[in-house]
């Protein structure tokens, strides 16, 4: 390569040295994100003042008391269970409906593959959009699944607008939301599987719960694993569905982590525990995030040594 | 599989069934919808045989929508314009900085790269609002509050590490040799990543702008919070309508499924690409 570069001229008289070519392909994308990192900082430095929209004058450093306040704080204990319970039956139940679904189309056949691509289509609505409808489906005076739920003897069910069903409804949503998402990257998984061992299996006559539970599964669980991390980080931050739906209500039933926090911001306006409630939060997201990571590098690396 | 009992198969068939109609029944609930009167649709038993009416489609294609009370004005085409707007502008903006920045990634392995790169990647997880609330403040000191410019700069944080994590992809699946051997018959750097590397990249490049596309269109926080009434795109435009139009369900019937179209449409078009994009690049389909 050096012999040939002195032999030829340079096509212009200015040329970027190859060592700093890559710096300056990257710098203007790093530019726009380092723009984003400072806010980042910001909200720390934030969390730990008290700091009140309504009492700019009273602003200063109480250094860890909005952390230590939690502590004692039953709203900041219901947020966590909330948030907790939410992402935890949200990506159970969507991996376990995204299986099933996926063994169900797993063989290819043309019509498995129209049933994929129309359920696909929740996951490609904007998950606000997909609340609202919802909301006008759930809506007590004309909704179909209210009126659904009358002829099974719910009468008055109220969705979204009763506490003991609120999170119900969202984690409905959810789920119509977000399964398909399961679904597609399972069924890749599936169908990339070497056929070798199952039909080793259907040679020996191996019972089919045996072949599912010690090849199909062991064999499909990078890609179970990369499906439910994504979701748990989505999932742990909802804010779409939960805000449009109910924001947050009602009363405090559905308020997790990111509701909450824009509520404290925007409605009490109490940037310092607003600002530490997202840090709790970050918190949670980078520990599963590196664990997502590592995980999903290894599966990236075999996808890409069998391609 | 050819061992399948007839019972077998029923049952599969059953369970399809039930999923598609769970799957599908709300998009077509509203589709009905919004093709309906109020009257129609506060009917109850509710029913699928109604006389279609266009009428909330011109409401709110007009702007105009005739009241008891009198005529109410509706600004959802100006959201469905600063949707268009903010997804197209934000999906250009990052293609312009993320395909020069995923190439480097993918060919120069040099200091830092691979910190870089997860840093960007690291956006894709944190929680929006994080940045979101203080950003505002910002956004007031510098002028930006309520601009196209500040919102398109913010939804680069959807759209630059969805570019560049699949771009950089393909890169690194197109074999450096080819380059080589071009770099040799004595062209220039930036003539071969003209001429080799980005035809070559092409299709996944396509696939990555539809998908950010996607992402930008779907996008609910970053607007709530950053912009005001008329800089509003469709996902929260649609829920300020609801609360101004209050039982104009049709309406809102009808201005949901305008706001969800192009994605379906997009989606439905580059379905082969999505498995991957997704998961960015982690499962390719």
């Amino acid at each position: 390569m050096a012999s040939t570069a002195t032999l030829r001229k340079p096509a212009s008289g200015f040329r970027i040295s190859r060592k700093m070519l890559p710096y300056v392909l990257s710098l203007p994308a790093l530019l726009v994100c380092i723009g984003i990192l400072i806010p980042f900082f910001t909200a720390v430095i934030y969390s730990f003042q008290r700091y009140r929209l309504s009492q700019p004058w009273a602003r200063q450093f109480n250094w860890g008391e909005n952390y230590l306040n939690f502590v004692t704080d039953p709203a900041f204990w219901n947020t966590l269970k909330v948030s907790l319970l939410y992402a935890g039956i949200t990506v159970t139940l969507e991996l376990l409906l995204g299986l099933g679904i996926a063994l169900l189309l797993q063989r290819r056949s043309t019509i498995n593959n129209f049933i994929s691509i129309m359920l696909l289509l929740p996951l490609m609505i904007a998950p606000a959009l997909a609340a609202l409808m919802w909301k006008l489906m759930t809506n007590p005076s004309f909704g179909i699944l209210s009126y659904l739920a009358s002829l099974v003897g719910l009468h008055d069910f109220r969705w979204a607008s009763s506490p003991d069903t609120a999170l119900l409804t969202v984690i409905l949503v959810d789920i119509w939301v977000y399964t398909p998402f399961i679904m597609i990257l399972l069924l890749a998984g599936l169908r990339s599987l070497p056929t070798q061992p199952f039909e080793a299996a259907a040679l020996d006559g191996v019972p089919r719960s045996f072949v599912f539970f010690r090849i199909t599964l062991p064999m499909l669980t990078p890609y179970i694993l990369t499906a439910t991390l994504f979701r748990l980080l989505d999932s742990i931050q909802q804010f779409d569905i939960i805000y449009a739906m109910t924001q947050g209500g009602p009363g405090n039933t559905l308020t997790v982590f990111q509701v909450e926090a824009y509520l404290n911001f925007f409605q009490s306006t109490n940037v310092g525990r607003s600002a530490a409630l997202l840090i709790i939060l970050w918190a949670i997201t980078y520990t599963l995030s590196n664990v997502f990571i590592k995980n999903w590098l290894r599966l990236r690396e075999r996808a890409r040594g069998e391609a | 599989m050819d061992t399948m009992s007839p019972i077998e198969r029923a049952l599969r068939a059953v369970a399809l069934t039930l999923v598609v109609v769970f799957f599908m029944f709300p998009i077509f609930w509203i589709f009905l919808m919004s093709f309906q009167t109020n009257e129609t649709i506060l009917s109850i038993p509710p029913s699928i045989v109604f006389s279609p009416t266009l009428s909330n489609y011109a409401a709110l294609i007009t702007g105009k929508l005739q009241t008891a009370a009198g005529t109410l004005d509706i600004a959802f085409m100006r959201n469905l314009g600063n949707s268009i707007f903010l997804s197209v502008t934000s999906v250009a903006v990052a293609l312009v900085l993320g395909v020069p920045a995923a190439y480097a990634f993918a060919r120069h392995k040099f200091k830092g790269s691979e910190d870089i790169a997860f840093t960007l990647l690291s956006f894709r997880f944190a929680p929006p609002l994080l940045v979101l609330l203080p950003l505002t403040q910002y956004f007031q000191w510098l002028g930006l509050s309520n601009t196209y410019f500040g919102l398109i700069w913010v939804y680069q944080l959807i759209c630059l590490p969805l570019i560049l994590w699949i771009v950089r992809g393909y890169f690194e699946d197109i074999s450096a040799d080819v380059e080589y051997a071009y770099r040799i018959a004595g062209h220039s750097w930036f003539a071969t990543f003209r001429k080799i590397a980005l035809p070559l990249a092409g299709p996944g490049i396509a696939a990555a702008g539809l998908l950010a596309f996607i992402f930008a269109w779907n996008n609910f926080v970053f607007a709530l919070v950053l912009a005001s009434a008329d800089k509003q795109p469709v996902t929260v435009g649609a829920l300020a309508f609801i609360t101004s139009s209050g039982i104009q369900y049709g309406q809102i019937a009808s201005a949901i499924v305008l706001s969800v179209t192009p994605t379906l449409a997009l989606a439905l078009y580059a379905q082969r690409y999505l498995v991957e994009g997704l998961s960015l690049g982690a499962v390719k389909g």
